[in-house]
């Protein structure tokens, strides 16, 4: 039986898997120690469980488990990885290269660096989504002391050359900083062979508890430092004080294990969902995919339907499906999906889009339902739309000149 | 964020979609807002010429499903009213019916304007000056 509702914003966050509740159980009531107390079992029981979660969380990464300081999430990640290497690295220089579809977490920090003093350089995408590695070799600087690039994007899946990119740091001994929050569990991620210096990754978009992350920072060839961001007590190699949220990292650690070892079989399982719902879903007129399809996140669909809003067509089945849109008609600046629109996408379409994130839970019944529910919206909405109407009598929408609200 | 009860009814079962014939002289038609910022209105008034009184009135909206709603109830509303009555229409009114939240008063912003913009179509239409109105406060 179909339960409503389904969930196809597995971008946004992940249900935990049964199983990571099940292993973080006995860390709320039975063993409550602080891991850092070194005086008793309780301690002792704590700081184990920590160390073997951090093993499992290296191991998914092809890490050193001394690689891996335990954060709140990834945007404690992305603020630490970048403003620590600014700030440690200050006498190297002072400048980052970016991108203008990081995530806000990524691109807020890197604005906060420039009002510290630091100047950032912000590259533009290709339409596919995919950065051009000759202007961001062109970029680089006697100063640049960090390239900030995503692993894969949230929005649209776009997985971007790591390696290749990576290659350039190398060779102008900059270091490579990555968000990995889409990527880590979901696709093959390894630290060493795609050549990442600092990542930065959250276990809720894994199938694990909210409220947990890690940065990984590297600890040879070269041996990265970062300044710590926050006072204390100096845990997690002093690069992260704060008592460690032991259930959440026993979580974080058996997430990490169980996408170790059920990626493969995950990933074409629900590949094939991808594939079967686009694939239906393009067969609608006027239907675009958004960003690259070569080089995608597995689970990731992004695709406008033209001529219909985004937040108006969700409504028509919002009741039953979980999904979000580029359209920003709820938010009072109006302005829509800044990440669709550096792919230079225009506004129309950028209203008009539909995020899909499918997981490990999503059944093929659901996505039966969710086609139908979407391609029958869409018609719906189109003998509704004025502009589907011009765009049917053959008028130029272009031509049309728009009263701007 | 969660849509009144009136919205969503509006939103499922709106109230005269389509076109009327443009090139009639009795008919005016309205388009407001544009693709780029997610709502475009087309709001169009059918006039008996004799009684000023709009006759029939339908819509067709690119939008959310405030913008959809509004103009639906636009089109409820105008039917039977005469032209100077339609003037009258407010946008806070389609902010109380349809209990619009301050984000979506935009929608209702729209709706106005499309009003206006079909009477005016019409006067112009039929030999009349446009009336000129003031900027709406909030866009």
């Amino acid at each position: 039986m179909l339960k409503f509702p389904i969930y196809l914003d597995n971008n946004a966050t992940t249900p935990m898997d049964p199983r990571v509740f099940e292993a973080m159980k006995p860390y709320f009531l039975e063993h409550f120690g602080n891991a850092a107390s070194r005086n008793h079992s309780f301690g002792w029981e704590a700081e184990e469980a920590v160390d073997y979660a951090r093993e499992q969380v290296a191991k998914l990464i092809g890490a050193d488990p001394k690689e891996i300081i335990f954060t709140s999430g990834a945007t404690e990640g992305d603020n630490l990885g970048i403003k620590g290497v600014f700030e440690m690295y200050a006498s190297k220089g002072n400048h980052i290269i970016t991108a203008t579809t990081e995530h806000k977490a990524v691109l807020d920090t890197c604005k906060h660096i420039e009002k510290s003093g630091g100047e950032v350089t912000y590259l533009q995408v290709q339409p596919d989504g995919l950065i051009d590695l000759k202007a961001l070799e062109a970029a680089i600087k006697p100063t640049t002391i960090l390239i900030a690039i995503m692993y894969a994007n949230n929005e649209i899946g776009t997985i971007m050359p790591i390696k290749e990119i990576s290659a350039i740091a190398r060779k102008h001994g900059i270091l490579l900083f990555t968000d990995a929050t889409q990527a880590v569990g979901k696709i093959p991620v390894d630290v060493n062979k795609d050549g990442i210096d600092i990542m930065a990754f959250s276990a809720h978009k894994m199938y694990g508890p909210k409220g947990v992350g890690a940065l990984y920072v590297r600890r040879k060839n070269p041996r990265v430092k970062v300044t710590a961001q926050m006072d204390g007590g100096g845990h997690e190699r002093g690069m992260r004080s704060g008592t460690l949220n032991v259930p959440g990292i026993v979580g974080f650690g058996a997430a990490c294990e169980l996408c170790r070892l059920d990626m493969e079989a995950d990933t074409k399982r629900i590949s094939i969902l991808r594939d079967k719902l686009e694939t239906e879903l393009m067969k609608l007129e006027e239907a675009y995919i958004n960003g690259s399809t070569e080089h995608r996140l597995p689970h990731v669909a992004n695709i406008s339907f033209k001529h219909v809003e985004g937040e108006g067509l969700l409504m028509g089945f919002n009741k039953n499906i979980a999904l979000s849109s580029g359209s920003a008609c709820t938010s009072a600046s109006l302005e829509p999906s800044y990440v669709l629109k550096a792919l230079g996408l225009g506004d129309d379409l950028a209203h008009s889009s539909l995020r899909f994130g499918l997981g490990r839970f999503t059944t093929e019944e659901q996505i039966d339902y969710t086609i139908k529910a979407i391609s029958e919206t869409v018609l719906k909405l189109r003998e509704m739309s004025p502009l589907w109407e011009m765009y049917k009598e053959g008028i130029d929408l272009n031509s049309i000149e728009w009263a701007h609200h | 964020m969660a849509y009144s009860e009136k919205v969503i009814d509006h939103y499922q079962n709106p109230k005269n979609v389509g076109t009327l014939d443009k090139s009639k002289k009795n008919v005016g038609t309205g388009l407001v807002g544009a693709p780029e910022c997610g709502d475009v209105m087309r709001l169009q008034i059918e006039v008996d010429d004799a009684t000023g009184m709009i006759t029939d009135a339908k819509f067709k909206t690119f939008g959310c499903g405030s913008a959809i709603a509004s103009s639906s109830l636009a089109t409820e509303w105008l039917k039977g009213k005469s032209i100077t009555d339609a003037l009258a229409v407010d946008n806070m009114d389609f902010v109380e019916e349809l209990n619009l939240p301050p984000v979506k008063i935009h929608c209702s912003v729209l709706a106005e304007d499309a009003i206006k913009a079909a009477i005016n179509d019409y006067r112009v239409k039929n030999g009349l000056e446009a009336i000129k109105f003031d900027e709406s406060v909030v866009h």
